[in-house]
């Protein structure tokens, strides 16, 4: 199926033909587009910014391209929209990469991308909720954001409101215990409304997780937490389409997307190098990255 | 004696009364409903009642989610918990977040007896006064819970309310109404004032009897805001008694005392004392036995009455 169709499917199936003011009809080849620009800007931003976590906003790129630019009911020219589909990002150092999103949907200028860190910036050096337009959740501090969005799916299913609450995790970020209590509980509470993707880059800051703190089994825990696991490439936006389409069929349970991903990716000195997961490129590392992303 | 009344129960029935009125309220426990009598709502209202077992953590931050969401959500576990438990998840999601999360905690406090010190919450009131925004509340009797939580709930913002374990004799009647961030006075007097909060404002009360029939007439103030604290109130106490002691079932560090002995220090110096925990954890015992050891009782506060007069 091209990935056109699956725009039109997840047309014809959405409930409210507003999902989206300007992104409905987008064909890969555009979204692969827009993934790049958003690479760059996350280059851009953090290396102007002298600080900031470039690996695991690229990571994320294609995840957060596919729920923005297909996937999502939303306004940028209404943030509060009471009936958007809502993302919460619980990794809230990949910051750079929600705000170069939110930026090319017109949340707010791009230019403002530039701004990054600095003193009375709309963009905090992690997400927070009260100062950017689009931004769900303030996190940072790791493990909060699947039980941030167990309430927000909560409240949808009292006020009958059909949106959907996705929420990326980081596969490090899985160590939290929150994060298995949230687990437990979004199973209990039989929330099919809610999905979670894991930008399962592999890595964290001391190095990869399987040297840090092991995650394997990782899909048998989510299904033994009453998850209906969906593993994919998470590079693939066709791929990563098919499964928020997936997770849509699924009821009377949560559904977890695990989005095998590569940390640092698109720029070749930074992909699977942990040292780039808190630190950003040099001036002259900006030209060659930005070279690569062409 | 005065009645006795549990603050937990009017908590419970509390938040039944404003469920009727309100369809967004909605209230949270964490395995621990029989106890901080959240039970009555989750009886009558079962569908906007989320037990979330005994993963406190993860029950304040559902919370948050709720909040933002447009409800107005009520958590409760014992103060033991919540705030010390969840002191980052409070921090990020409610307080940094500005969202209207009510938390009400119980078992406040060492009146909380024979558990012991693991289940003796006398840190919480430093812990959640430390959080830009949050407003503290300590009600003195069970008249004084029910209006604060109706107040809270009709007030937009992250709120603490800590109640305790005994029933406390009424302060108050029918008629007494709530004022967010004001104190109240509770006897007149010019030679001292005691500033207290919770149990120990029945304490004071009965300190400030037995002080007049020794010629010393003792203001009492209930101090139910900690939070923002009445600068006001507690200036002209200063300037008009000249000596303040303060009285609160919590650590001295960070709680009734500092926050008071802040403002007496910023805007009008007297001496000062203050009834409280020392350095240290309590032990298992009955609440009386316990207020009694660790220096909670009015006596306690008629001694420190003596010696601030002394100061002056």
């Amino acid at each position: 199926m091209s990935l056109s169709e699956w725009g039109n499917s997840s047309k014809t199936t959405s409930a409210d033909n507003t999902r989206a003011e300007v992104f409905s009809s987008l064909s890969v080849k555009e979204m692969e587009a827009i993934a790049k620009r958003l690479r760059r800007h996350i280059i851009t931003m953090t290396g102007k910014a002298g600080s900031g976590h470039p690996g695991g906003s690229l990571s994320a790129v294609e995840i957060v391209t596919a729920l923005y630019f297909m996937v999502l009911r939303h306004k940028p020219s209404d943030p509060q929209w009471a009936d958007r589909d809502r993302f919460i990002l619980s990794k809230g150092h990949a910051a750079p990469l929600l705000y170069a999103t939110l930026a090319e949907c017109g949340y707010f200028p791009v230019d403002e991308l530039a701004t990054l860190r600095q003193l009375d910036s709309r963009l905090q050096g992690h997400t927070d909720r009260v100062v950017t337009p689009g931004v769900e959740m303030s996190a940072g501090a790791l493990g909060q954001g699947l039980s941030f969005a167990i309430g927000v799916a909560l409240a949808g299913r009292l006020n009958s409101q059909n949106y959907r609450v996705y929420v990326l995790l980081g596969d490090g970020e899985c160590d939290e215990g929150q994060i298995w209590e949230a687990a437990m509980a979004a199973a209990h509470f039989k929330l099919d409304n809610l999905v979670a993707i894991v930008d399962n880059n592999g890595q964290q800051i001391d190095g990869w997780n399987r040297d840090v703190m092991s995650l394997d089994p990782f899909s048998d825990k989510w299904q033994a937490f009453g998850w209906h696991v969906i593993e994919v490439n998470g590079h693939e936006l066709t791929r990563l389409i098919e499964a928020f389409d997936q997770a849509k069929l699924v009821k009377g349970k949560p559904t977890v997307i695990i989005a095998h991903t590569i940390k640092g990716k698109g720029v070749s000195f930074m992909e699977n190098n942990p040292d780039f997961h808190g630190k950003v490129p040099n001036a002259e590392e900006v030209e060659i990255a930005l070279k690569e992303l062409e | 004696m005065p009645q006795e009344v549990s603050l937990r129960e009017a908590y419970g029935k509390t938040l039944v009364e404003l469920g009727k009125a309100n369809p967004d309220i909605v209230v949270l426990d964490a395995d621990l409903s029989r106890s901080t009598m959240t039970r009555f709502f989750a009886r009558e209202f079962p569908n906007r009642f989320f037990d979330c077992g005994i993963a406190e953590q993860n029950m304040v931050v559902i919370a948050a989610g709720l909040a933002a969401s447009g409800k107005i959500p009520f958590a409760s576990t014992f103060a033991v918990f919540v705030p010390g438990r969840c002191f980052d998840q409070i921090r990020m999601s409610i307080a940094y977040s500005q969202l209207n999360v009510k938390l009400v905690t119980t078992h406040g406090g060492i009146s909380v007896g024979e558990d012991g010190a693991s289940h003796h919450s006398v840190e919480d009131l430093s812990l959640i006064g430390s959080l830009p925004g949050f407003t503290v509340i300590v009600p003195a009797d069970a008249i004084e819970t029910a209006q604060a939580v109706k107040v809270v709930a009709a007030t937009n913002g992250p709120f603490y309310i800590r109640l305790c374990r005994p029933k406390l004799p009424l302060v108050y009647n029918e008629d007494y109404r709530f004022n967010l961030g004001k104190a109240v006075t509770m006897r007149q007097g010019m030679d001292a004032t005691v500033i207290a909060i919770g149990i120990m404002v029945s304490a004071a009360l009965e300190a400030a009897d037995n002080l007049r029939r020794h010629g010393i007439d003792c203001r009492v103030l209930n101090m139910p805001t900690l939070k923002p604290i009445d600068e006001a109130a507690i200036i002209k106490a200063a300037s008009e008694t000249g000596a303040i002691v303060t009285a609160e079932d919590h650590l001295e560090h960070g709680g009734l005392g500092s926050i008071i002995a802040q403002v007496v220090a910023r805007h009008h110096p007297v001496p000062m004392e203050f009834v409280a925990i020392k350095d240290t954890y309590a032990k298992s015992g009955k609440a009386t036995e316990l207020l009694q050891k660790y220096g909670l009782t009015a006596k306690d506060i008629e001694q420190a009455v003596h010696r601030v007069i002394k100061k002056k």
